[in-house]
C-alpha cells in the first residue's frame, strides 16, 4: 500500500463528513428518522406505507444539492469510468444488496456506527471488505 | 413541517457528499483500492460524519419523540443473519464495480450525469426485485383464507 498524496483531501473530506453527520443529526432529532439513503429510497417503492412525502422530499433535496453547491463555488465534475454494462450490474447489486442488508454506507456506515449497532458494524465490515476485494480483482488481477 | 426539514436534510447530506468528494466515483474507488495508490479520504468522511452522528444519537437516546413531536423510528432488528451478511456482500461488490453507493448516485443524477442515472435506474430495479420477492414470500407464508 502507498498513499496517493495527490488525491488525498483530508480537510475537504472531514468538512464534508461533518455536513453528512449534521444532515443525519437533523433528520434524527427533528423527524425521528434514520438518514439511510437505501431505506429512504426503498420505502418509496412501498406505496402502502403512507409515508411517501418526507422520503420524496429528502430525495429532492439530494437532487438539488449540486445546484445549491454552485452558490458556494464551482461544481466538481464526477469521473465515472465504469462502462454502461458495469453501471447497470453495479446498480442491480447495490439495489438488491442494500435492501436485504437493510442499509448502505449511510444507514449502516454512518448512522449505525454512530449508535454503536453491532449489526451495522458487521454490515459495514462486510460491504467494505467485498468492495476492497472487488476493486483488487478488477484493477490488479483482471487488468494486469 | 417535517417535509421541509427532510428536504433540507437531503440537501445538506448531498452538499456533504459533494464537498467531501464522495459524489465522485473515481475518489471512492481510490479508497477501495487498498493495494494500489490508496486515497484515505473516505475514512475521513466517515470519521467526521460519525463524530457528529454519535452526538446526535446520544442526544436522541432517551427521547420518545423528536423535537418536532414525531415518533422516533429507530431500527429494532438485532439479529446478525444471512440477509444482513449476504445483502452486504452483494452491495460491496456493486459498490466496488462502479464506485457508486445510493447517496452519491442520486447526487450525481442531480449533476446531470446520464451514467449516474443508468446506475440509479438499475438500483431502483434491484430494489423493486427485492420488494417483489418479499411480497411473494409474505403471501406464501400466510395461508390463503378458506371460503
Amino acid at each position: 500500500m502507498s498513499i496517493d498524496w495527490i488525491s488525498f483531501t483530508p480537510w475537504a473530506a472531514l468538512a464534508g463528513g461533518l455536513l453528512v453527520g449534521a444532515a443525519a443529526a437533523m433528520l434524527l432529532l427533528l423527524n425521528g428518522r434514520i438518514a439511510g439513503i437505501s431505506g429512504i429510497v426503498g420505502g418509496l417503492l412501498k406505496p402502502a406505507n403512507g409515508d411517501i412525502a418526507w422520503r420524496a422530499a429528502f430525495v429532492v433535496g439530494m437532487f438539488l444539492a449540486p445546484s445549491a453547491h454552485v452558490l458556494f463555488g464551482p461544481l466538481p465534475r464526477p469521473q465515472i469510468d465504469a462502462s454502461w454494462t458495469a453501471l447497470l450490474i453495479a446498480g442491480l447489486l447495490v439495489g438488491i444488496g442494500t435492501r436485504y442488508a437493510s442499509g448502505c454506507t449511510s444507514g449502516h456506515g454512518v448512522c449505525g456506527l454512530s449508535r454503536l449497532s453491532p449489526r451495522s458494524l458487521v454490515a459495514t465490515a462486510t460491504f467494505m471488505g467485498t468492495g476492497f476485494v472487488t476493486v483488487f480483482v478488477a484493477r490488479h488481477l483482471l487488468s494486469a | 413541517m417535517n417535509i421541509v426539514t427532510s428536504l433540507i436534510s437531503g440537501l445538506v447530506f448531498g452538499l456533504g457528499l459533494i464537498v467531501s468528494g464522495m459524489a465522485n466515483p473515481a475518489k471512492v474507488l481510490g479508497f477501495l483500492d487498498l493495494t494500489g495508490r490508496w486515497d484515505p479520504s473516505l475514512g475521513f468522511v466517515m470519521a467526521g460524519a460519525i463524530a457528529v452522528g454519535a452526538m446526535a444519537f446520544a442526544a436522541a437516546r432517551n427521547r420518545a419523540a423528536s423535537f418536532l413531536g414525531q415518533a422516533m423510528k429507530l431500527p429494532t432488528a438485532r439479529k446478525i443473519d444471512r440477509r444482513l451478511i449476504g445483502g452486504s456482500l452483494l452491495f460491496g461488490i456493486g459498490w466496488g464495480i462502479a464506485g457508486f453507493c445510493p447517496g452519491p448516485g442520486l447526487v450525481a443524477v442531480g449533476m446531470g450525469e446520464i451514467k449516474a442515472a443508468a446506475f440509479v435506474l438499475a438500483m431502483l430495479a434491484g430494489m423493486g426485485v427485492f420488494e417483489l420477492v418479499e411480497r411473494r414470500e409474505r403471501r406464501s407464508r400466510v395461508p390463503a383464507p378458506s371460503n
